[in-house]
């Protein structure tokens, strides 16, 4: 009988306690408890699942996972080597552009000789600006001949070498090219300078100057032939208390970025130096 | 023979200067690369000679430059002269020679280009040299000058084998 009474009183007691915990949760007493609770099963559960896994890729790894491999590196390879292979046609289209337009360019102005020539380097000193080209006396090049691009005037050949040459720049601070404002109709000098800015001294006053100006060359003093397209005028300095004008050009020719360049070579330069009057 | 490994290095040098380095410009200066290497070369104590690197990356200079010949010659034996003079007088700190030896270096290479061109009879405005090719030059040949520095220093070792002591 007391067991029996025993038995009852813990079975009412569990009950009772589950009741109580039931009721308690569906009031959302115990709602820390159970997030608790549901966060660390999920935790341990994801840890187990994981290292199943694990083990069952390992148990089932496919046979031919060395052949993948090996299928891999051999793609990879071939990936490579096609990104190499489009930069190398990509800097051919480039090329091809550029000798597109040069000779487009030697069309459309079949008066003169040209011969093309690649940009190798440039002078090691930064107090001048002169390329390397890789033509030279064995391909008709002779000092003083000019060098132009599609666009406009780059300079002129200053020293040869049988298969090399050297080009002084239009914006290199020893150069000066004479120039004809095509607007004003004037004849100028262009020079140089430290920065590689091109500028327009000892302009007159009276000359009517505006940016936008186009600027080619005069062909006066027979460095130079006429009619080149040297640039355009960016700016204009005139003040009432100089005698002249200033102006800076904006190059035609971007020279950081040349690569193909044409010498003419049926023009002879004439110097001009005797016939100036020493003092 | 030993003195023929500047035929190469030089060569090499001349070519990376002038197809590389003389196109990465600060705004005008750019790396002298020959003078960092005959300046790292003249600081190494088991060199015996640099004299002939200077005449023969001043010759070379000459021919591939449109400064006048002598100027490069000029500059490339005084760098020599200078960096050997301060070996001598402050042997103990290597990196302050290399340093200094860079700075006036540039400094002597500039003014001599500068009066070159001067002679020549090109007047340039000393403020735009300044602060167009002298100060950009110098920052850049004090920035690449430890790595050229390192490797001349392998190349001194390898061309003159020091004796260990036991």
């Amino acid at each position: 009988m007391k067991k029996i009474l025993s038995g009852s009183l813990q079975t009412t007691i569990l009950f009772l306690l589950v009741a109580g915990i039931l009721a308690l949760a569906l009031s959302g007493s115990l709602g820390f408890v159970s997030l608790g609770f549901n966060s660390f099963l999920l935790s341990v559960q994801s840890w187990v699942s994981s290292r199943f896994v694990a083990i069952q890729d390992f148990l089932t790894v496919s046979p031919d996972v060395v052949d993948l491999r090996r299928r891999n590196s051999e793609l990879e390879a071939e990936v490579a080597r096609l990104q190499a292979q489009v930069v190398q046609l990509n800097n051919q289209v480039a090329d091809t552009r550029v000798l597109a337009a040069l000779v487009n360019f030697s069309r459309a102005n079949p008066d003169n000789a040209y011969t093309a020539a690649s940009v190798i380097g440039r002078d090691p000193s930064p107090f001048l600006r002169y390329l390397i080209i890789d033509k030279g006396s064995n391909e008709g090049l002779r000092r003083g001949m000019p060098v132009v691009t599609d666009q406009g005037l780059v300079g002129r050949v200053d020293a040869v070498i049988s298969s090399a040459a050297r080009v002084q720049l239009i914006s290199s601070l020893t150069s000066a090219v004479n120039i004809r404002l095509e607007k004003a109709g004037r004849e100028a000098i262009l020079t140089g300078s430290v920065a590689g800015d091109l500028t327009l001294d000892l302009v007159p006053q009276d000359v009517p100057l505006e940016a936008g100006d186009l600027v080619l060359t005069s062909g006066l003093g027979g460095g130079y032939p006429a009619d080149l397209i040297v640039g355009q005028v960016l700016s204009v300095r005139k003040r009432d208390s100089d005698l002249f004008q200033q102006a800076v050009i904006q190059p035609v020719v971007d020279f950081t970025k040349l690569k193909i360049v044409l010498v003419i070579t049926d023009f002879r330069p004439v110097s001009i130096d005797p016939l100036i009057p020493t003092q | 023979m030993k003195n023929l490994i500047a035929v190469p290095v030089l060569g090499l040098a001349f070519i990376v200067q002038m197809a590389i380095l003389s196109r990465m410009t600060l705004q005008s200066g750019s790396i002298d690369l020959i003078l960092l290497i005959l300046v790292s070369w003249a600081l190494q104590e088991q060199v015996r000679s640099a004299w002939h690197w200077a005449v023969l990356a001043g010759l070379l200079a000459a021919f591939a430059s449109g400064l006048p010949p002598y100027v490069q010659v000029v500059t490339y034996l005084l760098t020599v002269a200078l960096a050997r003079y301060t070996l001598r007088q402050i042997w103990q700190w290597q990196i302050l020679a290399l340093f200094s030896v860079t700075f006036f270096a540039t400094l002597l290479s500039n003014l001599i280009s500068y009066l070159g061109l001067f002679l020549n009879g090109t007047l340039l405005p000393v403020g735009d040299v300044l602060a167009l090719i002298t100060l950009p030059g110098v920052f850049l040949n004090l920035l690449f000058v430890l790595p050229v520095y390192a490797l001349m220093r392998d190349l001194a070792l390898w061309v003159y084998p020091q004796e260990e002591l036991v």
